[in-house]
């Protein structure tokens, strides 16, 4: 048993084969004869879609241009979202003040980026809040210091989109907090009552609450009494929204084990302290993935108050394509709105993995 | 405290009931608000669609600024709102709005059941059929066995099942939803027809890859006369919708155009001069401005303008005035005198 003397020991590197681009290859996509194959294929698919959607896309499309200009081309026609900018964003908003419902937007952004950090977590963000939405409100409506009064009616586009996610989810995740409570509580009537409600939201689908907003309920009111059609449709979205959040929380409840109630009661906590304390923040924690699920089919839903003829961001696109003008570039308008809604959406799901991970205590 | 509060809910209640009670004068309620809320369509380019920066324009939205000049004398104190075919008549029954200028089509049912009177027709619509040139077909009797591409749910769909059935043919609907989608499934060639109201079909073509590679079939199948409506109960408010578009008809008659209205008051014709105002009468009977059917002239146009400016030839729909021309030219359109 000799040992070659060190100076003579020669390190070898690894086959080529085995590391770097090409390994990585032969170990993923060329390990099998089945797996070259597929990946044979795909290449071959690829080759033929990529070049002509880029070219399409890129190379032969008009950026900025008359509609005329783009009949003469092959490829994208992007002009007709920085032709219509102006109604995509701001509907029926009066021009000349569409500072207000960007600024309103911009001071929204502002204070979602301000909450994210779990340090402003404490009452005086609450009150934050209050102020920015008034201020919003007020921008938004005006009717004071010179600013013209927009009645609710012209309100949309972008702005109506954020205000009925936004309100949406705020105002149903409380509610659907109360009737999980409500749900699992021991009196009979509130119990049912909860049962009720969830099952009977649940049961029909959101298009149906929006119809009976807008159609029906109207009619059982005085002649002579409307109630707003935005106010109506963001009541339906919040109802709607808070009976799924409702059993998603629920979800989080049970789960609790029975040791942490009876702690809490050992503890001499009565029902509300032993919820506030103990409950809740452990089963809110667990159903951040299902709830942001639920925040973020709430936030494309609003989409559907198109069909109550509320010009949220997808209708005022869809009646800018009405135009003969325009009307051959849907697809370009169609890529454009499903990039906004995606990079709303993939902002407030990485948020949520991020928030998971602080939160993440380990048991 | 308590009784406080019985005595405001008390007020509550008479000043509902007090609401109900005048709520049947229609023309009572658009006077106190200051403008008229109309029903328009949001969607249909040329009858009532918003244009680039949020201006309503169309067909619909001048006859109800027409209305609103009527009664107010200013064309700007109208509110539109955009409604889908569902939603139309409810808004109209529950008092949403005060007149509905949405390319609606008067029917019978319509006009009893619904609780609505519908006044003048302002647009004499039909269902027809758009095909390729290249198909060769000269009539739609020559359609058997063709692919037809219809929106679904309207009567268009049904229109069009009830003339294959009647004319002994066969025939494959390919129903598509939108209006954008149906017209790209036909010009890329997934059905052979085309049918919608004549209106429409105009439009589609107007933006077809190339226009000239498509045809209007001559027939027409179907009747679609699209008027205003109010609803039951106030026959004043009815009476003054109907003479605003009818106002804008007699105009055309009279040869009066927003641009020689200033002109005509100096015209010895009785007709015209009790039409302006300058011989009073229509207005106090209107229980309107004697000025109302100069100012509607003045700041809309009569209904030869509105219909060029948002319809017609040199407009991207291009459409020719067909039965919706005066009677005199062999139209349809026809105003009961303004006396």
């Amino acid at each position: 048993m000799t040992t070659p003397p060190s100076a003579t020991r020669e390190y070898l590197k690894p086959p080529i084969t085995e590391v770097g681009v090409i390994g990585w290859l032969r170990g993923n996509l060329f390990n099998s004869w089945y797996n070259s194959i597929l990946t044979i294929v795909f290449i071959l698919v690829l080759m033929q879609l990529v070049p002509p959607l880029f070219k399409w896309a890129f190379v032969d499309s008009l950026w900025n241009s008359s509609s005329e200009a783009c009949r003469e081309i092959d490829g994208a026609c992007w002009s007709v979202i920085p032709q219509n900018i102006n109604f995509i964003i701001f509907g029926f908003f009066p021009e000349g003040q569409q500072w207000r419902p960007t600024l309103a937007m911009l001071l929204m952004v502002a204070l979602l980026f301000y909450s994210k950090n779990r340090s402003a977590w404490k009452k005086s963000l609450g009150w934050y809040w209050l102020v920015g939405l008034v201020v919003m409100g007020g921008l938004m409506r005006g009717g004071f210091f010179g600013m013209t009064l927009v009645e609710t009616a012209q309100w949309s586009g972008l702005p109506l989109t954020f205000m009925l996610s936004l309100f949406g989810i705020v105002g149903a995740y409380p509610l659907g907090v109360v009737l999980a409570l409500g749900r699992r509580s021991k009196m009979p009537a509130i119990k049912t009552l909860c049962v009720v409600y969830i099952e009977l939201i649940r049961g029909v689908p959101l298009i149906s609450l929006l119809f009976m907003s807008s159609v029906m309920f109207p009619l059982f009111l005085p002649e002579g009494v409307t109630i707003d059609k935005v106010l109506r449709a963001q009541v339906a979205i919040i109802l709607f929204t808070a009976a799924y959040i409702a059993e998603v929380v629920r979800g989080g409840l049970q789960a609790m084990p029975r040791g942490q109630y009876e702690a809490a009661d050992s503890l001499g906590l009565n029902y509300n302290q032993t919820m506030r304390l103990v409950i809740l923040p452990q089963a809110l924690k667990i159903v951040i993935p299902p709830t942001v699920s639920q925040m973020l089919s709430a936030l494309k839903d609003t989409s559907l108050v198109v069909i109550i003829a509320l010009y949220d961001v997808l209708k005022t696109t869809k009646a800018t394509l009405a135009n003969p003008k325009w009307t051959g570039y849907s697809t370009e308008a169609y890529i454009f709105l499903a990039v906004l809604y995606f990079i709303c959406c993939y902002a407030l799901s990485s948020y949520s993995r991020k928030l998971e991970k602080d939160l993440h205590t380990g048991h | 405290m308590k009784l406080s509060r019985l005595v405001a809910l008390v007020a509550v209640f008479s000043l509902l009931a007090a609401g109900l009670a005048f709520a049947g004068k229609d023309l009572d309620a658009v006077r106190s608000k200051g403008f008229v809320q109309a029903g328009v369509n949001g969607g249909v380019f040329g009858f009532g669609m918003p244009d680039e920066k949020g201006v309503w324009k169309g067909l619909d939205v001048d006859t109800a600024r027409a209305i609103a000049v009527a009664v107010f004398g200013d064309a700007s104190k109208v509110k539109f709102t955009p409604l889908t075919a569902q939603q139309r008549f409810t808004a109209l029954q529950s008092g949403e709005i005060d007149v509905l200028t949405r390319n609606a089509t008067r029917t019978l049912s319509r006009d009893t059941q619904l609780g609505l009177n519908f006044v003048q027709v302002n647009y004499y619509d039909g269902q027809g059929f758009l095909i390729p040139k290249k198909l060769g077909v000269k009539s739609a009797k020559e359609l058997g066995g063709a692919t037809v591409c219809v929106l679904p749910g309207t009567t268009t769909e049904q229109n069009a099942a009830d003339y294959f059935r009647t004319n002994n043919m066969k025939w494959t609907p390919v129903v598509i939803e939108n209006t954008t989608e149906l017209a790209k499934t036909f010009f890329a060639g997934r059905c052979d027809v085309l049918t919608s109201d004549a209106s429409q079909l105009a439009g589609t073509r107007a933006v077809a890859p190339n226009p000239k590679d498509y045809v209007i079939l001559p027939e027409i199948i179907s009747k679609e006369p699209l008027a205003p409506a109010v609803r039951h109960g106030d026959d004043q408010w009815r009476d003054i919708v109907d003479f605003s578009v009818l106002a804008m008809i007699n105009a055309e008659e009279l040869g009066i155009t927003s641009q020689n209205v200033d002109e005509m008051l100096k015209s010895t014709d009785p007709m015209v001069q009790r039409f302006l105002g300058v011989v009073p009468g229509n207005g106090a009977a209107l229980g309107l401005d004697e000025k109302w059917a100069y100012n509607i002239v003045k700041q809309v146009g009569n209904y030869g303008e509105v219909f060029e400016r948002n319809v017609g030839v040199n407009t991207t729909l291009g459409i020719e005035r067909g039965l919706n021309a005066l009677w005199t030219n062999g139209g349809l359109m026809y105003s009961p005198p303004f006396k």
